[in-house]
This record gives C-alpha cells, structure tokens and sequence, in this order.
C-alpha cells in the first residue's frame, strides 16, 4: 500500500503548491453564497427556504472545479503510465486521487458550510445535519466526476463536455443530499436521505473506480 | 479479421457482410414502417374511441407512449451494443453504438414534447415537474453527454470504448434516478396536477397502441441500419483519404 499513500500524499502536497487547495474551494463556496442574494434579493424568509437546496448545488459546483485536470495532468505526464507498470492495481490508485481531490474540495466544504448556512439563516436544527449530509454526500459527487476525468482524459477542451456527463448521474446524490437538509429544517426525521445518500457514495465506491480504471485502459490502446 | 471462425455473428464484422444483410433487411423493414404506420394512426383517429373525459387530446397517447417506450428500448439496445464493444470487442457494435445514440435522443425528444403538448389541454400546461417527465429530461440528457463524447474523441475506436463504459455507467444510474425522482416527487407532489391515472387501458385503445409501438420499432430499425450503413461509408472514406494522403501504416 505503500505506493497508494505516496500517491494520496503527492496529490495533497500538489494542490496545496499550485493553488488548488482547500482554501480557494472555500472562497468559491463563500463567493457563491454571497452571490445568491444579489440575485434573489435580500428577503432573509425566502433565504432561507432555497438555503439547502442552494448550499448543495454549490456544493456540486465546486466539486466539479479541477475535475478536468484530475487525471489530465498525470496522463501528459506519464504518470499513469507509471500507474499501470507499477502492480498495484489502477482501480486503488484512481481511488487514492479520488479520495485526494475529496480531502481538498468536500471535507471542507462540509466543515464550513454550518457557518455559510449560518449566513443564510438556516434553521439552526438543521446546521449539524447539514454538515452531515455534505460529508456523507460530497464523495459520490468527487467519485462520479472521476469518471468523467477518466472518460475525458485524452481531451484538450474536455471541462464542460465533462460536466454535461457528470451532471445528469448527480441526480439522485442532490435529491437526496437537499431533501435531508430540509426535513431536518422542518424538525422531521431524516434517517431515510441519509440512508440512501449514504448507499449512493457506497455504490459509486464500487462503480467509480473499476470505471474510471477502465476507461484509462481503454484509451491508451 | 478473415481468419475467424465461420460463425454468422462475427462474419457480421466484415462491413461488406454486413451491409449485404442490412440490404436484404432494409425494405422489408421500410415496407413494415409504412405498413404500420399507416395501421397505426388509422386506429388512432379513426377506429379507437375518444376518451370520456380528455375527448380528443388523449389520441397524442398514441404517439407520445410508444416514443417513450423506444426511448428505453434505444437505451437498453445501446448497453447490449456497449458490452459487444467491450467484451467481444466486435466492430460493428461500435457502429451500433454510435448511430441508436441520436435515435434514442430523438425519441425521447418527441416523447417530450408530445408529452408537454398533451399536457397543456389536460394539466393546463406545457411543463409540470412531474416524475415521469423529470425523469424522461434526465434520460435525454444523458443521450446528449454520450453524443457529445462521440464527437469529442477522433479516434473511433477509443471514442466506442469510451462511450460504452459512460453508456453501462448510465445503465446502472438509471433505475436509481428514476427511483430517486419518483421518491422526490412522492415528498414534493404539488396539489394542482390534474392526475391521469385512470382504471386500466381499454381494448379498443390498446390495440392501435401496441401497433403504433411496432411501427415506431420498425422505424427505429430502418433508421438504425440506414445510419450504421452511412458510418460504414464515412469510416470507408475516412481510410481512403488517409491512404490517398500518404499517411503511414493505413492499409485500404
């Protein structure tokens, strides 16, 4: 496991050098937020009704940010070649950037976004299930954009043509991810969306990386 | 390629085989089309009755239902076709592939927008955030993110393998969306919808129905060779440009 780790930890070292670190996913989440109200107005009721429906489609948007790059950058590299000489099996190295990219963009997103959620005046029952939804949640978001990187690995312009994949199988991750958020604000149980998000970042575990392994076979025959 | 086994199935790999079966299919299937059709839409507006409480308008069923039904069939005909490129590896699946995707987009587009026209009369508009047709959106979305990846990848080969990998992904996605939608819909089931699940369909409906279904199967067939025809073409003149060109290791 020992190339696993140093994979996990390069990529970390990576986006903390270059500039895509934890904190510049923040201030996106943050400049989304303050966003909404010069949109919508400032109407502090209507906030926070849309609140965690917004919250999470932010929280999908900044997931998708770098995706592009994800493999992109290794693959011209020669990374991956390095990858498929190396023995340890691709599926666990794709995971490990998976669970990299994750650690940078969706664990702090979920930490902060109580306090956004502060800033949009969510019902204050809802703040600790709202983070809770985000950190159960946000890994199939990464895990389903791995494999629109591996799809869309060998594409010079591949950014939005990967977000028009990747979007579409979110679906299910943002109903379930939002609907939590507002039971838990109507003082309801939310067991049940926490269920299903949960067994949605399950499943994705087992599909997105034999996918995205895949696909890297495939498109360097 | 010549050295396979007799086998009809693999002697479809060879593009002059092929195209001699999708001749010798292609107007039977047409006369088929037109047969049907014109069947069909008889039953619709001439044999089958007006329904007693939507009159008329429920006649667009027989166009709006068999669509969907084709727009799932296209789908389920594309996995089959994207685990022929990937475990057999057999090139004409590739070519399947790439010519149902803008055939099942196009059936589910007309399943829409039949649908949004018989909503308009019924539910009193053209777009209801209603289970079904939220689901039917996202299926063409897919449809459209696999065209797209068609057309971003030069290379053939790669773009089918591609394609077939985000096509099984979507498969296994599928059924859950559709379970997520239906259970988004059940928590958020707005009051105005004016419901159209009556008792079970009728006899006299069912039967210009399940012909229409045919004739929009038999369609789909026609267009499905005639396009896999025309990829073969392109493919083919693809090569010979290429070889005209001088470019190394191309062989005619």
């Amino acid at each position: 496991m020992s190339a696993w780790t140093a994979l996990l930890l390069r990529d970390l070292r990576l986006a903390r050098r270059v500039g895509a670190g934890a904190e510049l996913g923040l201030v996106f989440f943050l400049i989304l937020v303050s966003l909404l109200p010069f949109a919508i107005g400032a109407d502090q009721r209507f906030i926070s009704r849309i609140a965690p429906a917004f919250l999470w489609l932010s929280a999908l948007l900044a997931t998708l940010l770098g995706l592009d790059r994800l493999l992109q950058a290794d693959e011209e590299e020669g990374v991956v070649d390095q990858f498929l000489l190396s023995g340890t099996p691709l599926e666990l190295l794709v995971l490990a950037k998976a669970l990299a990219h994750w650690l940078v963009t969706g664990l702090p997103l979920s930490l902060a976004a109580p306090l956004l959620g502060l800033m949009l005046a969510i019902e204050p029952q809802a703040m600790a299930p709202l983070a809770l939804s985000l950190l159960v949640g946000t890994p199939a978001l990464t895990l389903i954009g791995l494999i629109g990187a591996a799809l869309t690995v060998s594409l010079k312009r591949g950014g939005l043509l990967l977000s028009v994949l990747v979007l579409p199988l979110t679906v299910p991750t943002l109903i379930f991810g939002a609907t939590l958020v507002k039971e838990a604000a109507l003082g309801r149980p939310y067991t049940t969306p926490l269920m299903l998000l949960g067994g949605m970042t399950l499943l994705m575990l087992v599909i997105a990386p034999v996918s995205a392994a895949a696909a890297l076979r495939h498109a360097r025959q | 390629m010549n050295d396979a086994r007799p086998t009809s199935w693999l002697q479809l790999a060879n593009p002059a085989v092929f195209n001699r079966w999708a001749d010798r299919l292609l107007w039977p299937l047409v006369i088929a089309t037109l047969g049907l059709f014109t069947y069909g839409l008889y039953g619709t507006f001439f044999v089958s009755p007006a329904d007693y409480q939507q009159g008329n308008t429920v006649r667009i069923m027989y166009i709006h239902v068999p669509a969907a039904w084709l727009a799932l069939f296209v789908y389920a005909g594309m996995v089959v076709s994207a685990l022929g490129t990937l475990v057999f590896r057999h090139p004409m699946a590739d070519v399947a592939q790439k010519a149902a995707a803008p055939l099942g987009a196009a059936f589910t587009l007309v399943c829409l927008i039949t649908g949004s026209i018989w909503g308009k009369p019924t539910w009193g508009t053209w777009w209801q955030w209603d289970a079904r047709m939220t689901s039917v959106l996202v299926l063409l979305l897919i449809y459209l993110g696999i065209m797209a990846l068609w057309r971003a990848v030069d290379d053939p080969l790669r773009a089918a393998r591609a394609v077939a990998i985000l096509t099984l992904v979507g498969a296994v996605n599928l059924p859950i969306i559709k379970f997520s939608v239906d259970w988004w819909y059940t928590l958020h089931q707005p009051a105005s919808v004016f419901r159209l699940d009556g008792p079970t369909i009728h006899p006299s409906m069912l039967k210009p129905l399940l012909i229409m279904a045919l004739g929009y199967l038999a369609l789909y067939l026609v267009l499905l060779l005639v396009r896999m025809k025309t990829e073969l073409t392109l493919r083919r003149i693809d090569r010979l440009q290429r070889l005209a060109a001088g470019i190394p290791g191309e062989r005619a």
